[in-house]
């Protein structure tokens, strides 16, 4: 057993950064945050609530009453394989019976949802290529999203939720990795400037299942996703990777909670972002929860963030609650740093132009996330997207 | 045939309590095929130089000029000077995470020449080069000195100085942290730039022993942020045995 709870630190601090030791956790453990499918068990927040204090509440009060979707403003399309079938119904008491939600605006878009869209997997199929869903909003439109997804029993498939245009969204996504299936999904958030977006996600993991969720958030006024992610078998796996990109203006907010109640499974969290511009707010927090009976887990969450101008704020603040001894290995990192002139003058110093330089240090920041997903076609539509942040044309030369 | 010239030249870093004045009244030309030894204790202001060269932002020049070919390089950006033909060996390389040494080197290759270099012979001048100074080929997909031990990062600087081919190359102390194979491979690879291209090279060091394998044409000692002797080899053998020690003011 090891236990290794390292914090790195980057060359400067930027903004408030905490972590577990210095945060302020009311509840007595992370579990003991209620859960309800009743929007009034859940009061309008104010922002000083513990899970709402980093967000910009009163910017988000469209989506913390129950109202009708602006079904002419969205639409969705699905491109899907062989082997992945998509339906629209209507989300019923329970939905999937995955996700439960966990705040004020979960429960309203649960309530307030008129159609729940299922993406379901066929036990054993193992499409050959990713199944494409992709929501598109016109005029700040009213939309309350229900997706379940399920990954049927052995089956292998990639899953891409794509997201742009002008909303006011609140969404459940509620995923079921079913035993021995592996499940990538990929929610990628592309929305225009005026966007606000608020969605939860939940993860069921199954036996021997494993579920990599990626999260690339890089368009919207406010996009906050909380991922919360519990094992039904031992054996499970949850890869959970962020890139986010905040320009000026910009709250980009992404929470994760992995639960680890069966014994023998992994979670491994890495998320990294960039922020740009005056008022690009990032926020990020990682609670990982290990219970008594959870036995040989193994885990370990990492968040960076990459500050790239002044007047730009990073928050980050990871948590591990450990209440067995038995662990295989538990851990985590974070840090926010400025961007190293230094290396933009070694790289400058060889003839490299400084807005190439720039793109270079920016995206070797990513890569080592970006590499991990594994998916080619994403990996080069992140890539041109941060690009396309960095105010730049791509180049050949800067495949890195 | 190029000349570049550093006249009167006056440079300061911003420190705590104001400025500090570090170089104090440079004067040196260096020109193409030429050899010059920069030799001088710790902190007399050698990599002050070697940087305001390169243009670090962190250096201020105060007065004096400095031109390659005539042209103003105090007026040029980095990068511009970079391209212009000036290079910097440095003496700690800065490790870039994230980039490959591959994409780095070819990224510098295509700003230096303005083009991207053809492919076939890229790839082999590239292996070339990194057999020639015993690197392994896996450097290529590492990251840019990410891990590098100290002699691996010199030899990724001469490997550059060899692909990049400068007019004018600034070594800051590539020979220390080199064990004696190391300094050879190294040395060999400095000779190699000399004998293929007409590059004109200030070396800065503290010891003699690189310049039993770099033969200077000129030597000049440097102390308390200016030049304060200058002679051919046989003063590096002077300073060899006999020390800095007459040079220093005492306090
Ligand atoms: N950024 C800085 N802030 C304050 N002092 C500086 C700074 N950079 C250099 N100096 C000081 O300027 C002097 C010259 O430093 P420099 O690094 O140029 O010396 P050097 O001759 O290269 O020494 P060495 O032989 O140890 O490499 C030193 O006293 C150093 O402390
Ligand atoms: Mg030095």
């Amino acid at each position: 057993m090891s236990l290794l709870a390292d914090k790195t630190q980057g060359p400067v601090l930027v903004g408030a950064h905490t972590d577990s030791g210095a945060a302020f956790v009311p509840d007595q453990s992370r579990a003991e945050r209620k859960r309800s499918y009743a929007v009034a068990d859940f009061t309008v927040p104010n922002g000083r609530e513990e899970d709402w204090r980093f967000t910009p509440v009163d910017r988000l009060r469209p989506l913390f009453e129950v109202g009708p979707d602006d079904r002419d403003g969205v639409t969705v399309t699905a491109d899907t394989p062989d082997g992945v079938t998509v339906s629209h119904g209507t989300p019923g008491s329970v939905g999937l019976g995955v996700g439960i939600p966990a705040d004020r605006a979960s429960a309203v878009a649960w309530e307030s949802a008129s159609v729940m869209t299922s993406l379901a997997v066929a036990p054993g199929a193992a499409p050959a290529e990713p199944a494409v869903l992709r929501v598109t909003g016109h005029d700040k439109a009213r939309l309350n999203g229900h997706l379940a997804i399920s990954a049927g029993a052995h089956s292998r498939s990639v899953v891409v939720v794509a997201h742009a245009g002008s909303v006011r969204c609140g969404a459940n996504v509620e995923i079921d990795v079913e035993d021995g299936a592996e499940l990538t999904l990929v929610s990628v958030q592309e929305w225009d400037d005026d966007s606000l977006h608020v969605a939860q996600h939940d993860a069921r993991i199954g036996r021997d299942a494993s579920l990599r969720h990626i999260v690339v958030t890089l368009g919207g006024a406010i996009v906050r996703i909380s991922t919360n992610v519990l094992y039904s078998g031992t054996g499970g796996s949850f890869e959970g990777l962020g890139v986010y990109f905040a320009d000026a203006g910009q709250h980009l907010e992404h929470r994760l909670f992995v639960d680890h109640e069966p014994p023998n499974c992994r979670s491994d969290v890495a998320y990294k972002g960039a922020l740009q511009g005056d008022g690009a707010h990032t926020v990020w927090v990682g609670d990982v929860l290990i219970r008594a009976s959870a036995g040989g887990t193994n885990t370990y969450e990492l968040n960076r963030n990459l500050v790239l101008t002044d007047g730009a704020r990073a928050d980050s603040v990871p948590n591990l609650e450990i209440e067995t001894g038995q662990i295989e290995g538990a851990g985590h990192a974070s840090a926010t740093g400025r961007f190293d002139d230094e290396q933009l003058f070694y790289l400058q110093a060889r003839g490299i132009p400084e807005d190439t330089a720039r793109r270079l240090v920016v995206r070797g920041f990513f890569a080592s996330i970006v590499q991990r997903i594994g998916v080619p076609e994403i990996v080069e539509r992140i890539m041109a997207a941060i690009d396309r942040e960095l105010g730049a044309t791509p180049q050949t030369e800067a495949d890195g | 045939m190029s000349t570049l010239e550093i006249s009167g030249l006056h440079v300061s870093v911003e420190v705590e309590d104001g400025s500090k004045e570090i170089l104090r009244g440079v004067d040196l030309t260096v020109r193409s095929g030429e050899t010059h030894a920069i030799m001088g204790p710790n902190g007399s202001g050698k990599s002050t130089l070697a940087y305001s060269l390169a243009g670090h932002p962190r250096y201020r020049v105060t007065s004096g000029s400095v031109t390659l070919d005539g042209e103003d390089v105090l007026a040029m950006s980095v990068d511009e000077r970079a391209r212009a033909g000036l290079f910097l060996a440095m003496q700690y390389p800065v490790e870039v995470p994230g980039v490959t040494v591959s994409n780095f080197l070819r990224t510098a290759k295509t700003a230096i020449d303005g083009q991207s270099p053809k492919l076939r012979t890229w790839v082999k001048d590239v292996k070339g080069a990194m057999a020639n100074l015993r690197m392994d080929p896996e450097f290529a997909e590492r990251n840019v000195n990410e891990g590098f031990s100290g002699g691996e990062k010199k030899r990724h600087e001469i490997l550059q100085m060899e692909l990049l081919r400068p007019k004018i190359a600034i070594l800051d102390e590539t020979d220390s942290g080199l064990d004696v194979d190391a300094l050879r491979i190294v040395s060999e690879g400095v000779n190699r730039v000399k004998a293929t291209s007409d590059v004109g090279l200030l070396l800065i060091t503290h010891y003699t022993r690189i310049l039993r394998y770099i033969t200077p044409d000129f030597v000049h000692v440097f102390v308390d942020g200016r030049i304060a002797e200058e002679g051919g080899p046989e003063l590096a053998d002077r300073l060899e045995d006999e020390g800095y020690d007459r040079f220093l003011t005492p306090a």
